[in-house]
């Protein structure tokens, strides 16, 4: 099955390619300079990019099928142009043996959407105590050791995890918040949640965890040099302009960290509680328009280099309770690349190379993969993507489980109208003829 | 200014809004000293009071409030109902909605909780208390009692003691005493004061706050709502914050004393003050339910006009 892109606008994380017709075959992008399918697809007008890729979804499978399922999860992924998704572990029961890697990836293989990568849980349970064994869940397929969702307490653990991890070749992921100074917050701490009696979660509860975690990084470098490992640690949803600072200094200074920043922390400030709308509740919290400002500054520059949506449905039911009892987590696949061309691209002139780059290969740079380039003998990974195009972001049309978006009623640009994943569509608008 | 659509707080609220209530509540207090304390002034409407967190008094001032002037009540409390089964906040008061209820006074241990309902739910909502948000009737019935005494706000000093960061009567009286022109001076430890507090002057020296005060309000120690670390000492809050009477000779001689309920005697107050002759505390009670009255009043008839 071979397929002609025609008259499409290339672009990809290294930079507008020009216009041309983009031959696929066998899965691979074969010519960049047209050819003979046997289908055709005229892109005149549209821009194509390699497929976007994800690094943190919650897909809730096993166990949690009531709020996503790997059918719907990925079918959404495949909406928002995303290639391929890194699910997290924090499931029922955890992900954390190899049988368990396999099993998801079985299942996955004959759903039709994103490609499906595997995270494991770094420790048994996630509980921070005993670590998971490195060595055969990356040979199971995990791509990425993590217990997200919930903390790391233990440095000693994390510390001895990054360098098995290391070991490996496996990148460990931090969900990075001091636990005991975060309390039962809900928001973010500061005048804001003082204003609203709402319990705070305070920005210095993230920044003080990543500087220690920094640190711990260092001791595993330390451990591992005369091994040859390279221990990578990926900062997870950095929400405060403190924390981008750090990560931007141990960069500097050579340190192997990667910091993802969500499309919710990019776009949505802590203003929204004045609704008391617990769509907007989500961890960590939405900071200030100055954490806002300077996480989209550090994102411009690359020192944060990964956007991740951590697309984290709850039923309707769940999402729709009081402040308290309400789960934390915002469902973000279906509306990310929209969202952001939107508010980034078109609205404060980021480049759309920088924004492809950080939804493509810098994610894949962070967990030890090649990047994503449109370049004949690539796999035809793709998505292509309307610039003018303007549509209301309307959840009840969601594929996802999360019927329900922050983001309800938005203006949006850039809505994905074809995905192709090995050169298998995936995802395709009923307006593309 | 349109009519009181639900009582939330005060955000956006007229000074001319709270005197127009406070007009009525005058009245209602008329009836309250009449032999025969009923009115027909709601007759045909239906309040529910929905109790999330546990409140005797709040409960019972509303309800007879709402008797008082032939309206029918329900009351659904939290304790031993199907809350306790796993029934939402949302679907207990979509319960309640199916029962035709005009009116809903709703207390909660979550902030912002009145506010959802507002979303869920056809008829007027008052809010009751939601966690440390927002109390506010009883900021009402507390500027209703200090106008007894001073006759205006304006220009008065008023001090407000103790668990400042942990209090809706503190939030709520910080948004209304301003609006009716009077100065608000919050006074608590430091690990007690929120971050800010619109409306009031935040301070961890009591005499400073006390110091030429027109009226004193203190705050119930709510104990229950403290984690650990937040109030290391009793004995030192006491020690620095306990109202006492020798403290209260830095007031104006006259300046009324004000406790919400329920009160720790010795705890935040000197326990015989309580039944003083500065002591407001029956006041507050007695006209909390024509303040109560009022509210209802012109929520309902108001919106049924």
């Amino acid at each position: 099955m071979s397929l002609l892109i025609k008259n499409a606008l290339l672009v990809d994380g290294s930079g507008e390619l020009g216009k041309t017709d983009v031959l696929v075959a066998g899965g691979r992008i074969v010519s960049l300079s047209g050819g003979n399918a046997e289908s055709v697809i005229d892109a005149d007008g549209l821009y194509l990019a390699p497929a976007l890729f994800d690094p943190h979804v919650h897909l809730r499978t096993p166990g949690q099928e009531t709020k996503e399922g790997l059918a719907s999860g990925l079918a959404a992924a495949a909406r928002g142009g995303f290639g391929t998704v890194v699910a997290m572990p924090n499931t029922d029961p955890v992900v954390q043996e190899p049988e368990q890697v396999r099993a998801l990836l079985n299942e996955a293989y004959d759903l039709s959407g994103a490609r499906l990568l595997c995270s494991a849980a770094l420790t048994v349970d996630q509980e921070g105590g005993r670590l998971t064994a490195a060595s055969l869940l990356a040979s199971a397929g995990a791509v990425l050791l993590t217990d997200d969702g919930r903390t790391n307490e233990n440095s000693g653990v994390l510390a001895r995890g990054l360098v098995y991890a290391a070991a490996a070749g496996l990148t460990v992921a931090v969900h990075a918040e001091d636990t005991g100074m975060r309390g039962n917050g809900v928001m973010n701490d500061g005048a804001l949640a003082a204003v609203l009696g709402l319990a705070g979660n305070p920005p210095e509860a993230e920044s003080a965890r990543i500087a220690r975690d920094l640190e711990i990084l260092r001791y595993s470098l330390r451990k591992t040099r005369s091994l040859g490992h390279q221990p990578r640690l990926y900062v997870q949803h950095v929400s405060t302009a403190r924390s981008a600072e750090l990560i931007a200094a141990a960069r500097a200074d050579g340190l192997p960290v990667f910091g993802e920043v969500t499309p919710h922390h990019l776009t949505l400030t802590e203003e929204s509680w004045r609704s008391f709308d617990p769509r907007f509740k989500v961890a960590p919290p939405l900071r200030t328009r100055d954490d806002v400002e300077k996480l989209i500054a550090a994102l411009e520059r690359g020192e944060l280099s990964s956007i991740g949506s951590d697309h984290a449905p709850h039923t309707a039911a769940e999402k729709d309770r009081d402040l308290e009892s309400s789960p934390f987590g915002i469902p973000g696949l279906e509306v990310a690349f929209p969202l952001l061309y939107t508010e980034l691209v078109l609205k404060r002139g980021l480049p759309l190379s920088i924004l492809l780059e950080r939804m493509t290969s810098g994610p894949r740079e962070a967990l030890g993969l090649t990047p994503s380039r449109l370049a004949p003998g690539e796999p035809a990974d793709l998505m292509l993507f309307d610039p003018h195009g303007s549509r209301t972001v309307d959840s009840s049309s969601f594929v996802s489980k999360a019927r329900y978006s922050p983001w309800e009623g938005r203006e949006l640009a850039g809505w994905p109208l074809l995905t192709l994943v090995g050169g298998k569509e995936v995802w395709r608008d009923p307006i593309v003829a | 200014m349109g009519a009181l659509e639900h009582l939330l707080d005060f955000e956006g609220w007229e000074r001319t809004q709270a005197e127009n209530l406070f007009e009525t509540a005058r009245m209602m207090e008329a009836v309250l000293d009449r032999p025969m304390k009923k009115v027909p002034a709601l007759k045909g409407f239906t309040v529910a009071t929905v109790f999330f967190e546990p409140s005797t008094r709040t409960r019972i001032s509303f309800e007879l409030a709402a008797r008082r002037m032939s309206a029918d009540v329900v009351s659904f409390s939290g304790a031993g109902s199907s809350l306790s089964k796993g029934e939402s906040f949302k679907d207990t008061l979509l319960t309640l909605q199916a029962m035709a209820i005009d009116a809903y006074v709703i207390r909660s241990p979550v902030a912002g909780m009145a506010h959802q309902a507002t979303n869920w739910l056809q008829g007027a909502v008052v809010n009751a208390g939601d966690g440390r948000r927002a109390h506010p009737t009883q900021a009402l019935l507390d500027a209703y009692t200090l106008l007894s005494d001073l006759e205006t706000l304006d220009g008065k000093k008023i001090a407000i003691v103790g668990d400042i960061a942990n209090s809706r009567v503190a939030r709520s009286n910080a948004e209304l005493l301003p609006l009716l022109g009077a100065e608000v001076w919050a006074a608590g430890p430091a690990g007690l004061l929120p971050e800010n507090l619109p409306g009031a002057r935040l301070t961890t020296d009591l005499d400073s706050a006390l110091d030429g005060a027109d009226a004193v309000m203190v705050l119930r120690l709510q104990r229950e709502r403290m984690g650990e670390g937040v109030l290391p000492s009793l004995r030192e809050y006491i020690a620095n914050y306990q109202v006492t009477k020798k403290r209260l000779d830095k007031t104006k001689p006259e300046a009324p004393l004000l406790h919400p309920g329920p009160m720790n005697r010795d705890v935040e107050i000197e326990g015989t003050l309580a039944d003083g002759p500065k002591s407001r505390v029956e006041k507050q009670v007695r006209v909390g339910e024509a303040v109560r009255m009022a509210v209802l009043y012109h929520l309902l008839v108001g919106r049924a006009a």
